[in-house]
């Protein structure tokens, strides 16, 4: 009996010819899709490496999402006004909404989302640093807004045209919602900073907190980022993470007028020869420490979301025990 | 940690407005079809997106197999007969 498992696995561990022939037949279809800079849709054949970067991508993804709602829910009570705690809460909302766009789309890949959850949940999966940083004042919803979703619109919109069709789709989606999270948070810290000058220096001081952590969303230097050329390959990433990060760059500098801030950068420029925003050096060693866990919030995150996890564990256990019962009662009375 | 429940995926469609059809908006997973509709609203038509939406179980959905692309779907090749724009004796003659 064990023999004849062994020669099954030996054999499915051994490509058939039709198997192999499959396989080269669906990377040649794969490799023009490519070259027409057209989509693959979740029931293509793709390559094993494509599927597990999409994978990994789009879970990251989703998760930053979901613990990106916690430095914003942190301010939902303390909210100044009625209106800014509705609008609040509804951008926390969206930001649920995200993710679960994302979880989907991945889930089209083959990975279950009660495995990418049960992985965030256990502390497996990385998302994105900046969430990992306290909100300590109001003005922190504000340069959330601005810059921290500002950078998420930058980094998302080239993502709409991905080549993986449900992750495009879904960032259509995002995008959409995105704009009003920007302009909201634009517009707390231009009502700070047109009001007393302690509600000024409040705003000032969110900006200089948050600049670097946000400039840093792009992810490590061209030259340190062993994976994008990979992705730009596959028409996932479309810019490099420096000229992303350039591009930000160059808006803040103009849109950080408007509020009558500044940024806490002395070496931001627009090179006249390259055309491209220079911006001053960068803390990686700060990023590296905050993505390895060792950020200011990644406990409090972790165990936040751990807690909201398990504290809801008996509302879908009582979701699930009501559909049983309904679903035995209709099979008795049909 | 609760172990995983298993709730079945269902597809989302919503009309936007009336007098348009259903179109796919993406997928959400629910114990039951009453708690997929709500969750369907609450994730896909928070911005007044639709006035009606579907959702069906994504196990029930039938798909063609696209790897077929060249058999299944019919080669339209050699089938011009099938456009407007196949007759070009007509050009010139009013409302035709
Ligand atoms: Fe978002
Ligand atoms: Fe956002």
């Amino acid at each position: 009996m064990e023999q004849q498992l062994q020669a099954v696995s030996g054999a499915a561990a051994q490509q058939s010819p039709e198997q192999q022939a499959d396989a080269e037949a669906g990377q040649a279809y794969f490799d023009r899709a490519m070259a027409a800079d057209s989509r693959i849709e979740p029931r293509d054949w793709m390559p094993d490496a494509y599927r597990r970067t999409l994978v990994r991508q789009i879970s990251q993804h989703a998760h930053s999402e979901i613990i990106g709602m916690q430095p914003e829910a942190n301010w939902i009570t303390r909210a100044p006004s009625l209106k800014r705690k509705a609008i609040l809460m509804a951008k926390v909302q969206d930001e649920a909404g995200h993710g679960l766009y994302l979880y989907s789309a991945a889930e089209t890949l083959g990975t279950s989302r009660d495995e990418m959850m049960g992985q965030l949940v256990a502390g497996k999966a990385r998302y994105s640093s900046i969430f990992n940083y306290p909100t300590v004042t109001w003005a922190d919803m504000g340069a959330i807004g601005w810059m921290v979703d500002g950078a998420a619109i930058c980094n998302q919109v080239p993502l709409c045209r991905a080549s993986f069709g449900p992750y495009g789709r879904a960032m259509v989606r995002v995008c959409k919602e995105e704009s009003f999270h920007q302009r909201q948070g634009f517009e707390i810290l231009l009502e700070l900073a047109n009001g007393t000058p302690a509600q000024k220096q409040m705003a000032q001081d969110a900006v200089n907190r948050w600049y670097a952590p946000s400039l840093m969303m792009f992810g490590p230097p061209d030259d340190d980022s062993p994976n994008s050329k990979q992705s730009m390959a596959w028409n996932i990433k479309r810019f490099s993470n420096d000229e992303l990060r350039s591009r930000f760059v160059g808006m803040m500098a103009e849109q950080v007028k408007v509020l009558g801030l500044s940024l806490p950068d002395a070496e931001i420029r627009f090179n006249e020869e390259t055309k491209k925003w220079e911006h001053g050096a960068l803390d990686w060693d700060e990023f590296k420490e905050v993505l390895a866990g060792r950020g200011p919030c990644n406990a409090q995150r972790m165990e936040r979301r751990r807690e909201a996890h398990e504290g809801g564990a008996w509302v879908r256990e009582a979701a699930t025990a009501y559909a049983a019962k309904m679903a035995a009662k209709n099979e008795v009375a049909a | 940690m609760s172990e995983s429940l298993g709730w079945p995926l269902w597809e989302v469609f919503v009309r936007s407005s009336r007098g348009l059809s259903h179109v796919h908006a993406g997928s959400l997973h629910a114990p039951d079809a009453a708690m997929a509709l709500r969750n369907a609203r609450d994730l896909y038509t928070r911005r007044n997106e639709g006035v009606s939406i579907w959702v069906v179980p994504a196990d029930a959905i039938a798909a063609s197999d696209p790897d077929s692309k060249g058999s299944f779907f019919e080669s339209p090749q050699g089938k011009d007969y099938r456009h407007a724009t196949y007759y070009v004796k007509s050009e010139g003659v009013k409302h035709l």
